[in-house]
């Protein structure tokens, strides 16, 4: 991007749609044939798309190869009679398998919902089933340890695809290796409607349960362009996105945006471990990274002379979503690596980053940036509910300075169109024409967004999003627990961990025995969103309908004065 | 302050058990990379980490995480 103001007036997103080519012969438009086919037809087949850095070596797919995988995965769905808009999902890592299912999904005009492979058994079931899966892609590992023992509750799963099968693979699985192997490598892509659901995304709320994000194909073309503005993407650079596929940012940017802009990607299936990941910057060559706060915060730990260590020379850009960016790690990346970290930010409903720092702008370090363009962005004075829901009156855009609900006009082509099943909640997404985050955010005078904390109670620890209810939930299913309220409590890593105050059944004592118990079945149940730190609490707060007010709670752990606490909750 | 071999098992695996109470120790090999074998995530590996340099009060530098993949690095590390 040139100057802001000028890509921000000059912008329309029709003319954002032409730097896509669109399915041959006017027939739609495809994610997986503006990601990987029309490569193809621009000599560009033998570029390296994904670099993929696994425990037992270095693997490189080209934009063929992942054209003819994916066309032999869009026919083994077809042969397993799994047609279009039936959902396929992956509990995986960043493994090749991965970026296959995804392409040949999309081609099958399937939906794709990609699930966190670290979730533990509860998660997973709960996602399977609102989302309707037909087909899951996983290892032998996760099948065995999270999807066999509760297999019988998952009506409606109908094939299991195993990356790495055992040569006798588990009943009821299928080795997708010997199966791919016998589909043919020749695909067309069936006509495509822009508006074809191609991608569900899990999401939290603050009460219920999950919710199902639905994306369609078109978002691509705000995948592509924002990727261009935000993270200046061209067709040379080594892009390393860590982000999992099993959030929004793994998806988006780790898969679809740089396959668009014909890219290598890296995909790198290993543990974070600062000296690691810098050897991986090094030996590869990376020119974009897009990381997240709490990865950023632990490589600040190692210090920047381990950074000098080795070769960052090949970097040119650096970016960062999650949670918000902390001011002092954008001022230590500047002397540590020689530039900047530009922060960004979205959401899983909006498919795209929204508002970012760009870099031909001035960065104000700890802002979250500018609206991209095509994007309008701002502030919605919060009414009594702590939203800034119609219910408490009109919606009123606040001026620079002032703290509201950061809202988004709708209209940009990656856009959630709905969550699945579920009409009211999605309803209750938009007041007066604008789509509500859910983010307290305020406007500076010249323009720039800065980050305030949630209008509700949703925990953002290491860039995810944490649902309270369903860590709740949870938790009451142990014969010692009564009641539960969850919060998120200040980490100086994680932005938040996730803290759990629970009341006891009468006959418990509340002993570390008891904690521990609670800490290692809330890991067993929920993965990793379960909680890490436990209190008992035998007089939780409540509203007057008999909800335990998190927000007290919360206001009670950051040691805030008393009188503050009445405005923080009110009975709903 | 270096340990025991014994000392050092002990003091891995109560660190251990801190950040997973129910994993079953008696089931993890020595050579087993445990961040697999118990699903920890970076944020518990740094809890553990942690506890570990206070456990042990020798400090841990970011430098030795990858000596600290398995029970056997972990003893060695830490009773040398």
């Amino acid at each position: 991007m040139p100057i802001y103001e000028e890509a921000r007036q000059d912008f329309s997103w029709a003319a954002a749609a032409q730097l896509l080519s669109g399915l041959p012969e006017g027939r739609g438009l495809n994610i997986a044939h503006e990601a990987v086919d029309r490569h193809l037809a621009t000599g560009r087949g033998g570029h390296v798309a994904i670099r993929a850095i696994g425990r037992s070596g270095t693997r490189d797919l080209t934009y063929r190869d992942l054209s003819l995988l994916s066309n032999r995965f869009a026919n083994l769905l077809r042969s397993l009679d799994v047609g279009p808009r039936a959902r396929v999902f992956t509990l995986l890592g960043r493994q090749p398998e991965m970026y296959v299912t995804a392409l040949g999904c999309w081609k099958n005009l399937s939906v794709l919902s990609p699930l966190f492979a670290a979730f533990g058994p509860e998660p997973i079931r709960n996602r399977l089933l609102l989302g309707d899966a037909q087909v899951l892609v996983t290892t032998t590992s996760l099948y065995r340890r999270k999807i066999a023992p509760q297999r019988d509750q998952l009506h409606g799963l109908r094939h299991i695809l195993l990356i790495d099968a055992p040569d006798e693979p588990p009943d009821g699985t299928i080795d997708l290796h010997r199966a791919l192997g016998a589909q043919p490598d020749h695909w067309t892509i069936p006509a495509t409607s822009p508006e074809a659901m191609a991608l569900l995304h899990f999401t939290s709320g603050t009460t219920g349960t999950p919710k199902g994000a639905v994306h369609v194909h078109n978002a691509v073309v705000a995948h592509h362009i924002t990727a261009a503005f935000a993270l200046d993407l061209r067709p040379h650079d080594v892009f390393w996105c860590t982000a999992d596929p099993g959030w929004v940012t793994g998806t988006s940017y780790g898969i679809i945006a740089p396959l668009t802009h014909g890219v290598t990607l890296l995909a790198d299936d290993g543990d974070f471990d600062a000296a690691r990941w810098y050897q991986v910057l090094a030996d590869n060559r990376v020119t974009v990274w897009y990381t997240a706060p709490t990865a950023l915060r632990m490589l600040m730990r190692a210090g920047e002379e381990m950074a000098s260590r080795y070769d960052l020379s090949a970097l040119r850009h650096i970016a960062s979503v999650g949670e918000p960016l902390n001011p002092e790690v954008v001022v230590w990346a500047q002397k540590a690596y020689g530039m900047p970290v530009h922060d960004n930010w979205w959401q899983t409903e909006t498919g795209a980053i929204m508002i970012s720092n760009y870099p031909s702008m001035p960065i104000r370090p700890g802002s979250m940036g500018r609206p991209m363009p095509g994007v309008e962005a701002a502030v919605l004075r919060c009414g009594d509910s702590g939203r800034a829901a119609v219910a408490d009156g009109p919606v009123d855009v606040l001026g620079a300075g002032q703290v509201g609900e950061l809202a988004l006009r709708p209209g940009w082509p990656s856009m959630f169109r709905g969550y699945l099943h579920d009409d009211f909640r999605y309803q209750q997404a938009f007041a007066g024409g604008w789509y509500l985050t859910g983010d307290l955010a305020r406007i500076d005078a010249d323009g720039y967004f800065w980050f305030v904390g949630r209008a509700d109670d949703v925990i953002k620890s290491s860039g995810h999003l944490v649902g309270p209810f369903e860590v709740e939930s949870t938790l009451l299913e142990h014969p010692a627990v009564t009641e539960a309220g969850v919060i998120g409590v200040p980490d100086p890593v994680a932005g938040e961990v996730v803290k759990a105050f629970v009341t006891l059944r009468p006959g418990y004592q509340p002993d570390e025995a008891l904690r521990a118990e609670l800490i290692a079945f809330g890991r067993r149940r929920l993965g990793a969103v379960a909680p890490r730190q436990i209190a008992f609490d035998q007089n939780l707060p409540h509203t007057s309908s008999g909800k335990v007010m998190r927000r007290l709670l919360k206001a009670r752990e950051l040691g805030l004065p008393e009188g503050d606490l009445s405005t923080l909750e009110r009975p709903r | 302050m270096t340990l025991t071999l014994q000392d050092a098992r002990e003091l891995v695996g109560n660190t251990l058990l801190r950040i997973v109470p129910d994993a079953d120790l008696d089931a993890l090999p020595d050579d087993a990379p445990f961040r697999d074998e118990l699903e920890l995530d970076s944020l518990d590996f740094l809890s553990f980490v942690e506890l570990l340099s206070t456990g042990s009060g020798r400090r841990i530098d970011e430098d030795d995480y990858p000596r600290l993949r398995t029970m056997s690095d972990c003893i060695g590390f830490l009773s040398t």
